[in-house]
């Protein structure tokens, strides 16, 4: 179904920023409230913005199934990968080998007390959260995909 | 290279299949031979794994891991008096129950190479397949209690998938969401016991809480919103109306897995009742130990009187097993009603333990293998319906030897595994009350009746028009069979051997309390 | 006396989340409004898990807007409650589904009228 021409303007105004504040949470996991889950479930909200205004025939010119449900896949082995380098490298299961290592990738160390937040801390768990973000995004667009395709057939 | 693997034997347990379901998309965008030569190698891998780490454990004693840290102290410094990580541990009793999974999970994936592969939507089905197998394989191995909500949920989210994965004009899926819905509930009665455990004594981890727990009200709710559900997960009677439904609207590989399934939600429910209520002074074990053999008694009667009137036969097989997990309560409840009296316990209380968990293992096998065997044939004949079925033991000769191994086994005959463990039952039992002795032979008896009927229906008389063309199953699926068969008549020609070594040291293991906590919190 | 029973309330709307949920599941037709009453079941396990949580005074433990002398809360339960709400996303997700296929086949999402499994 199509929505009024308000709402899909609305809602191509609105989605870009979904995205961006969805990755933001995401990056800002191990700083702020927020993290992989909630940073992805806000992106999927933007792909839902979509879907709802549009029609299902046109929406999944763009946005399609099989690249959704490789963002799921990548995401998910991206975070077992992680989980796997910690057992390699450090000396566990998911050990948070990079925290501290003065590694460029959110390897630097923080002194104790308040401060504004360095994004380019925390070790594995930045990038855990940046691997849950993009699965959750996947994941949720993909179900919202599915069900919108069993609607679409009903209402022709 | 070996050491460190050995090492990270109970990461790598849960990874590989976690691993292997994720790549399972990945790997069928290149074509079905790639995927089911990835799947195979995964099936292998987490098998080898288990197995590996069974032989471990039962060699040198129980073995722990910390997730995300050397030590749980770690980082936490001197604060974490108590174990704040996700743990693993793994003990003799769980090293059954890993080597149940493995095994079971193995022939399963074997099987269903061949069995599914004319079904679609592949990609999905296997990395189901191999969540629930790491679901369960959680379930078994961790000692956290949140941990253990988690894997629940991910092996019972699995299954209902699985269990709806063939849509059959929306019978499997209402069969599905039936499924899932009871476990959900059951799992969010499992999430407010765990509040309630944490509320009080401030941990998670199964050892801790144990070395903590009192026998307040609190905890007399919080033992009743576990043991409720689990035993519901486990198949037992007054709760077992969704086992039907499940097992016989799933493929019936998975059906052999969600059997194993329901046995990891017993290993839970005993290692509740035994490691983190038991020994408790005010615990009153009589009571705890007749709620089970009361349970088991009715599981077992129930289920074979109402698996005698059914026409379909994996219906039929699903309340078999609620009639099977009956023993197991049976022989749970009678160790578990005389904990307090160290003679009796010595005398039959851990024969009975013994044979419930010597059943266990044996139940996975042949249960898993009838189940197989009804595949086998609706994969030919496209029906399950007893009356429409006959004459099959012409064509297909393979598996109707495999059905009989299977069902002599369930019905206790000497040469099988069922016998070893359901005598170990029996004489103990005996010790306790001869009635209930009695009983548990009666349905031995009925359960071999129902099964005699099912293999006539089955397989004997003339060959009939309309399955003239059914031919003997393809290889991987006679394989799957052949792996738990083996394993079948292997038990039960050799009992002796399995008994010292694999269920001995699990009974122990599930009895010695303090030596549970003593392995993650040190000292005793 | 009153303070006592204000700390109590979050405990009671638990219950009272269950009692309504385990209702909705039982005396409601619509197999959506028996979702919805497994769905306030959840809540209510939720809220349970934040509200043992709660400690007077305590502060988040958000590293970048500590005060002076902080008494920081260990946020288990928090790390609970978020891994149990994306179980629940997924279980709801996936009932959901199962609730739309069976409307399909069926042509109803009435309960009683759903059974086509007997035995």
């Amino acid at each position: 179904m199509q929505m009024t021409k308000i709402v899909r303007t609305t809602a191509d105004l609105f989605y870009p920023f979904c995205l961006t504040f969805g990755l933001y949470v995401v990056l800002h996991g191990h700083l702020s409230p927020g993290g992989g889950f909630q940073g992805g479930a806000v992106m999927a909200t933007g792909i839902a913005l979509l879907l709802v205004s549009r029609h299902y025939a046109d929406i999944t010119r763009y946005i399609r199934k099989n690249a959704m449900s490789l963002c799921e896949a990548v995401g998910l082995l991206m975070f077992i990968v992680l989980g796997l380098s910690g057992l390699v490298l450090g000396g566990s299961f998911l050990q948070n080998h990079l925290a501290g290592s003065g590694s460029w990738l959110f390897g630097s160390t923080v002194g104790p007390g308040p401060d504004p937040g360095t994004l380019a801390t925390s070790g594995t768990v930045a990038l855990l959260n940046l691997a849950v973000g993009i699965e959750v995004f996947g994941g949720l667009s993909i179900i919202l995909l599915y069900m919108l395709s069993g609607l679409e057939e009903d209402t022709p | 290279m070996f050491s460190f693997c050995i090492r990270h034997l109970p990461a790598l347990l849960i990874a590989a299949p976690l691993f292997t379901a994720f790549v399972v998309p990945l790997a069928g965008r290149l074509g079905s031979r790639v995927r089911a030569a990835w799947v195979a190698l995964g099936a292998f891998a987490t098998a080898g794994i288990g197995f590996a780490l069974a032989a471990k454990v039962l060699g040198s004693g129980p073995v722990t891991y910390v997730f995300g840290a050397l030590d749980h102290a770690q980082t936490l410094g001197a604060a974490a008096a108590f174990p704040i990580r996700i743990m693993f541990e793994v003990d003799a009793f769980s090293a059954l129950m890993i080597l149940i999974s493995s095994l079971s999970s193995l022939a399963i994936t074997i099987y269903s190479l061949a069995a599914e592969s004319r079904q679609s939507g592949l990609d999905i089905f296997y990395a189901m397949l191999f969540l629930l197998v790491a679901g369960v394989l959680g379930m078994v191995a961790t000692g956290d209690l949140f941990n253990f909500f988690v894997f629940l949920e991910i092996s019972s989210l699995a299954g209902a998938a699985l269990v709806a994965y063939r849509i059959d004009e929306g019978v499997a899926v209402e069969a599905g969401l039936k499924y899932a819905l009871l476990s959900t509930i059951g799992a969010l009665s499992v999430l407010i016991a765990i509040g309630i455990l944490f509320a009080q004594y401030n941990a998670l981890n199964l050892a801790a809480v144990a070395s903590r727990l009192q026998f307040g009200t609190l905890d007399k709710i919080a033992l009743v919103l576990l043991a409720v559900p689990l035993a519901m997960k486990a198949g037992a009677v007054p709760m077992h109306f969704w086992t039907p439904d499940s097992y016989a609207a799933a493929p019936s590989s998975v059906t052999a897995f969600l059997v194993v399934s329901s046995q990891a939600s017993l290993y839970a429910l005993f290692r509740i009742l035994y490691t983190l209520y038991g020994h408790l002074l005010q615990f009153s074990w009589v009571t705890f130990g007749w709620f089970l053999i009361i349970l088991g008694v009715l599981s077992a009667f129930v289920g074979v009187t109402m698996a005698l009137t059914q026409k379909d036969v994996k219906r039929l097989m699903a309340y078999h097993s609620v009639s099977q997990t009956g023993y197991m309560l049976l022989g749970a409840g009678v160790a578990l009603a005389v904990l307090g009296n160290a003679e009796a316990l010595a005398a039959f209380g851990k024969t009975a333990l013994a044979g419930a968990l010597f059943h266990m293992f044996n139940n996975a096998l042949y249960k898993g293998l009838l189940f197989l065997t009804a595949g086998a044939v609706f994969y030919r004949t496209g029906t399950r319906n007893l009356d429409r079925l006959g004459g099959l033991g012409h064509t297909m000769p393979w598996t109707m030897a495999f059905f009989m191994i299977g069902a002599l086994a369930i019905a206790g005959i000497p040469p099988f595994n069922g016998f070893a463990s359901k005598l170990l039952i029996y004489e103990s039992v005996y010790r306790l009350s001869p009635f209930l002795s009695i009983l548990a032979m009666v349905v031995s008896i009925l359960t071999l009746a129902s099964f005699v009927k099912v293999f006539h229906a089955m397989f004997l008389g003339p060959p009939r028009a309309e399955y003239a063309e059914a031919r003997e199953v393809p290889r991987p699926m006679l394989a799957g069979m052949a792996i738990l068969a083996a394993f079948v008549v292997l038990i039960g020609l050799l009992p002796r051997p399995f008994n010292d070594h694999m269920i001995a040291p699990a009974v122990e293991a599930l009895l010695d309390r303090v030596g549970y906590i003593a392995t993650i919190l040190g000292g005793s | 006396m009153i303070s006592r029973l204000l700390l109590a309330f979050p405990v009671f709307t638990v219950v009272a989340l269950v009692i309504l949920g385990l209702g909705a599941m039982l005396l409601k037709r619509n197999l959506i409004k028996v979702l919805m009453g497994l769905s306030l079941v959840e809540s209510a396990a939720n809220l349970f898990l934040i509200v043992i949580g709660y400690r007077q005074g305590g502060v988040a433990p958000i590293f970048t807007n500590v005060p002076e002398h902080p008494v920081m809360v260990l946020p288990t339960v928090q790390a609970l409650t978020l891994t149990s709400i994306v179980i629940g996303v997924a279980t709801t997700a996936m009932m959901l589904s199962f609730a739309m296929i069976i409307y399909k086949k069926y042509g109803t999402a009435d309960v009683h009228k759903i059974k086509k499994l007997k035995g």
